[in-house]
């Protein structure tokens, strides 16, 4: 028997979970073992991305939880809520907030990330709030029940999270000043064309949206609750009951940097998701490669990264060591009414010999951004607005290095839409071939 | 408390007006049931219906086409008729109270007892019965108008609700045209027909199928079929064939929807009325339990019950049948044996466990037979009159379970209570798609984030998600195709398609992204 603890019921943590329970049920050769999670943060796994809808009151919370509660009894997962204050590397055991112990054979750390506050004055002050764990819902739940009592909201950072924030306060008819410091949402990572178009469809939902605007200071009200902002680059002052702080996220990891486990920003490890401590590993958010893969960043918070490292720990925790290989990239998210996918690389500022293709349609909501290597035509990603497209096909795309005139004239096969719904490849098609001729 | 909840939706003033004029309409319509007698009917149930639909569409238009285009379920949760709350129980009890009296207590609407003239509320829709078909209303006049009526304009708030989803719009387009034609004027006019004595057509709504039209092989029904001539016969060869003919056919090229979503006046009434209401359908695993024992065992009832009153007849006049009851059971019997040893055989890895349900199934009808041909004498059939049984169908199937629960209860259990757990058409689609159809949801590789509006906004209780998340096509018996688990994904990650019937069933650990397929490896080790 061999006890497997796991820090952090998110994703990354119930896959790896899972996973190894799966293995060890498949295959009786591999000796048994004991899996229990530990979280501080609620009983049960829930879906982190669905915190808004639970706001916006398309869901109840209990409705976020992917699993009901018989199913960790059936597949013996031990599940305990506490908070872990230290991990005792030497004596593999670790140090819960009551005090208690907890031993462990082989340990995963899967603490996921914490929003980032960047020193503002006025940042603690009540009604200031960060959006990423169960307790940030219930604190906006109370300061932002209503537009009678939260008059106005300033969101601070346009990223995913900051746009989601916005789209949950509008949903309840709270008006919403968006701080964005780039001089367009999200161009860090959105070509041009795309990132003014949803700059226009922000601004459609009546969101009082701030470009090229930092925060400066937060201002309290005699309660010690937040009173006004101040931007930066104006000096103008914004009444408002809730501040938002979404201006990105970093791994949760302070109470492990006074163990020996090797930190930087995240937990160090290896491809092989282990930390430098042996029998400990590390994965989803609050993982560190110590060496990019491909054009990755090193610490990846996203879904989809959390669950493949949980699947991957899982085999090698079960003695089929393996190497994180995440293969091509793949994302999306929603803007208000506006889904984005995007496959491959499509950078913001193309590289040398790289080339976009970008086509919108008159109606401002759906366009696409297609990149390829302007020498040899390869096919390289593309980006999509309002039209779905299918991921096994782009997969297979750029397994087989298709180059951009065969993407181009196969679009269609690509097409994820639901059935009846108007097509745009012919429309895409020869916008792609006037442009070839123009040049 | 009113500081800390959420905004009730606040009203336009448009709303308030529209609002007004639903309820003045409604008004008119209590008043006549209180035989408050208006002087001009006609005008009357003219400005009542009028009231309503204005009511209902200005409503609608206010609340859709003043935002934009994208999934309206803000605050669905929130509002206290679609979270369970007092205004959502209080509906389920009008509801429900509506249905027992039209049921069980039709004088209270005004149905004239024999030889007198309608009161009350049916005596109001008499002008409009009268123009379609001649006649008085009944009480079931009164329904099929307001029914259709629902339907219609629901159907329009749906459409608007849903303007940027052609899929949603297609389909609401086609229930809303079956409702009006199929199943409210066809019947109006075939009753129409009846004034000649060359005809004597039973009631028929082309669309309804046995066996939930329950009543398509009862004796004066097939009397009346079999006296009306070639239409009749033609009518009587259509009913026979949707079953067993079209029915198979079309579920195989598109699964149930086509019937369920697109077809049924049921369903129909649950898409458009009981939208708001789709995402109280549990989702618990015991609810699916509970279902598909509920399901099946109505099936195998009506099934039953079916064959008990044809061979009752059968046996009574002889003389004018040429099947006798013998041949009857035995083709029955045959039927249902080459049936099940062909599922059996070709079909036995996706049936899975569920071979149990089929094989009780199968194995209680046969029972049922076998004791019909010993013991079944001229009018009594397992030991209690055959009409007792049917008129037992009839009662808890057909009026209790179809209409005051499966409608009544649409505020708190979800909109397709009695299509879930009640109806023995879905259960024989739903056999059928799970099985030989090319229709399947598919997901979209490695996309799902879990988020569960998919499961949610599923009115059929499925939990999609569980499947989404691992890559796998969803492929269920219940799945109705209504096709919003993949309108509101915000991922992108459903699809409703028809394809080949290989690799329909997906079983996919592995997502793409990660490069290699996992579960195979450890397993070369
Ligand atoms: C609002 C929002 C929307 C998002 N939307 C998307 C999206 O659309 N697509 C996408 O790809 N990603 C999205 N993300 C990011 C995604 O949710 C994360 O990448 C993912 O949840 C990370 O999973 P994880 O398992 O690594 O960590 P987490 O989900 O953060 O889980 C870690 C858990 O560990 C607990 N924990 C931490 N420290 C301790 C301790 N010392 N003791 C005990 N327990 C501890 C935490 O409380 C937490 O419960 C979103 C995030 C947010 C906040
Ligand atoms: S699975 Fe999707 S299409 Fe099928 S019934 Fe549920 S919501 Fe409708
Ligand atoms: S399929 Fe879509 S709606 Fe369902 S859980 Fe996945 S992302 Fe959410």
């Amino acid at each position: 028997m061999e006890d497997i603890v796991i820090i952090g019921n998110g994703i990354s943590g119930v896959t790896a979970a899972r996973h190894i329970r799966k293995i060890c049920n498949q295959f009786p050769n591999i000796p048994n073992k004991t899996i229990t999670i530990i979280s501080s943060e609620t009983d049960y796994f829930f879906s982190r991305t669905a915190l808004m809808y639970v706001y916006m009151g398309h869901m109840t919370f209990e409705q976020t939880q992917p699993y009901e509660k018989w199913f960790w009894e059936k597949n013996n997962i031990g599940l305990k809520k506490g908070r872990v204050t230290h991990i005792e590397t030497d004596r593999k055991t670790l140090i819960l907030d009551d005090g208690s112990e907890m031993p462990f054979d082989k340990l995963i750390i899967a603490t996921g990330s914490k929003p980032n506050r960047f020193g503002w004055p006025g940042q603690d002050l009540k009604g200031v709030m960060g959006l990423y764990h169960k307790q940030d819902l219930d604190n906006l739940e109370s300061y932002a029940p209503n537009n009678r009592v939260c008059k106005r909201a300033v969101v601070v950072g346009g990223g995913l999270i900051g746009i989601e924030l916005a789209e949950m306060l509008n949903s309840r008819h709270i008006p919403v000043t968006f701080l964005v410091r780039e001089d367009s949402f999200w161009n860090a990572v959105l070509p041009d064309g795309e990132s003014a178009m949803i700059n226009r469809h922000i601004r459609n939902h009546h969101i009082d949206l701030r470009l090229g605007s930092n925060l400066k200071e937060i201002k309290a009200d005699e309660n010690g609750k937040v009173r006004s902002v101040i931007i930066a680059e104006t000096g103008e002052e914004i009444a408002c009951d809730v501040v938002g702080l979404t201006a990105g996220v970093s791994p949760n990891i302070d109470f492990i940097r006074s163990s020996a486990i090797e930190t930087n920003r995240g937990v160090k490890v290896n491809r092989f998701l282990e930390t430098n401590i042996q029998d400990i590993y590390a994965i989803g958010d609050c993982a560190e490669q110590h060496e990019a893969i491909g054009n990755r960043k090193p610490v990846e918070a996203v879904w989809y990264t959390g669950r493949m490292m949980g699947e991957t720990v899982a085999q090698t925790i079960c003695g089929n060591r393996m190497a994180y290989d995440p293969g091509h990239w793949f994302n999306s998210a929603k803007f208000f009414d506006i889904e984005y996918q995007t496959y491959g690389w499509v950078f913001a500022k193309p590289g040398t010999h790289e080339k976009h293709f970008h086509w919108k349609h008159s109606d401002d909501t759906k366009c696409i951004t297609v990149s390829y290597n302007s020498l040899t035509r390869e096919f390289l990603g593309i980006n999509t607005f309002g039209i779905r497209m299918r991921h096994e096909v782009f997969n297979r795309w750029l397994n087989e290095k298709r180059d951009v005139d065969y993407v181009m004239t196969h679009l269609s096969e690509a097409n994820f839409d639901s059935e009846f719904f108007a097509r745009y490849e012919l429309e895409i098609l020869s916008a792609f071939n006037n442009q070839l001729q123009s040049v | 408390m009113s500081l800390t909840t959420p905004d009730a939706q606040t009203l336009t003033f448009l709303q308030k007006v529209a609002l007004l004029s639903g309820i003045a309409g409604l008004f008119i319509m209590l008043l006549a049931a209180f035989n408050i007698h208006f002087p001009n009917r006609a005008l009357f149930l003219a400005l009542s219906l009028g009231l309503i639909a204005l009511g209902t569409i200005v409503f609608a238009r206010q609340m859709y086409l003043k935002k934009s285009e994208g999934i309206k379920n803000d605050g669905v949760w929130f509002k206290s008729i679609s979270s369970r709350g007092l205004i959502g129980w209080l509906t389920g009890v009008v509801i429900t109270g509506f249905y027992i009296v039209l049921y069980f207590y039709p004088q209270y609407l005004g149905l004239a007892t024999a030889n007198g003239a309608n009161t009350g509320l049916i005596s109001l829709f008499d002008p409009l019965s009268i123009i379609l078909n001649g006649k008085p209303a009944s009480q079931w006049f009164v329904y099929g108008t307001l029914y259709t009526l629902a339907i219609l304009i629901f159907g329009y708030k749906f459409m608007l609700k849903y303007r940027h989803n052609r899929y949603q719009q297609l389909r609401t387009v086609s229930v809303m045209f079956f409702q009006l034609g199929f199943a409210f004027l066809i019947p109006e006019f075939m009753a129409r027909l009846n004034e000649s004595p060359d005809y004597n057509l039973p009631y028929y709504d082309l669309k309804s199928i046995w066996p939930l039209n329950y009543y398509l092989f009862d004796s004066w029904s097939i009397k009346g079929f079999l006296s009306s001539g070639s239409l009749g016969l033609s009518l009587l060869i259509f009913g026979i064939l949707s079953i067993f003919v079209i029915s198979p056919i079309l579920t195989y090229k598109y699964g149930k929807r086509w019937y369920c979503s697109w077809v049924c006046g049921c369903g129909a009434l649950a898409e458009t009325v009981g939208d708001p209401f789709r995402h109280l359908s549990s989702k618990k695993l015991s609810a699916w339990k509970i279902e598909r024992w509920l399901i099946h065992t109505v099936l195998v009832f009506s099934v039953i019950m079916t064959t008990a009153i044809i061979y009752t007849y059968l046996g009574n006049d002889p003389n004018q049948y040429w099947l006798t009851r013998q041949t009857f059971l035995f083709s029955v019997g045959g039927f249902l044996t080459v049936l099940f040893v062909v599922v059996m055989l070709f079909k036995r890895h996706e049936f899975g466990k569920d071979a149990w349900y089929g094989a009780i199934g199968y194995f209680t009808v046969i029972a049922a037979l076998f004791i019909l041909y010993y013991s079944g004498t001229t009018d009594h059939v397992f030991l209690i009159k055959s009409s007792t049984l049917r008129t037992a169908y009839g009662l808890y199937i057909g009026s209790i379970f179809s209409g005051v629960i499966g409608t009544g209860f649409y505020p708190i259990l979800g909109n397709r209570v009695w299509c879930r757990f009640g109806c023995p058409m879905a259960a024989i689609l739903g056999f059928q798609q799970r099985l030989f159809s090319k229709f399947r949801i598919s997901t979209n590789g490695g996309q799902c984030i879990s988020c569960g509006n998919c499961s949610t906004y599923c009115e059929m209780g499925i939990d999609v998600r569980a499947y989404a998340q691992k890559g796998e096509n969803i492929v269920r018996s219940s799945c109705v195709g209504c096709g919003i688990c993949a309108a509101v994904c915000p991922r992108g990650v459903l699809k409703l398609e028809n394809g080949s019937l290989k690799g329909r069933v997906t079983s996919n650990e592995r997502l793409p992204g990660n490069a290699v397929d996992l579960m195979t490896l450890i397993h070369e080790k």
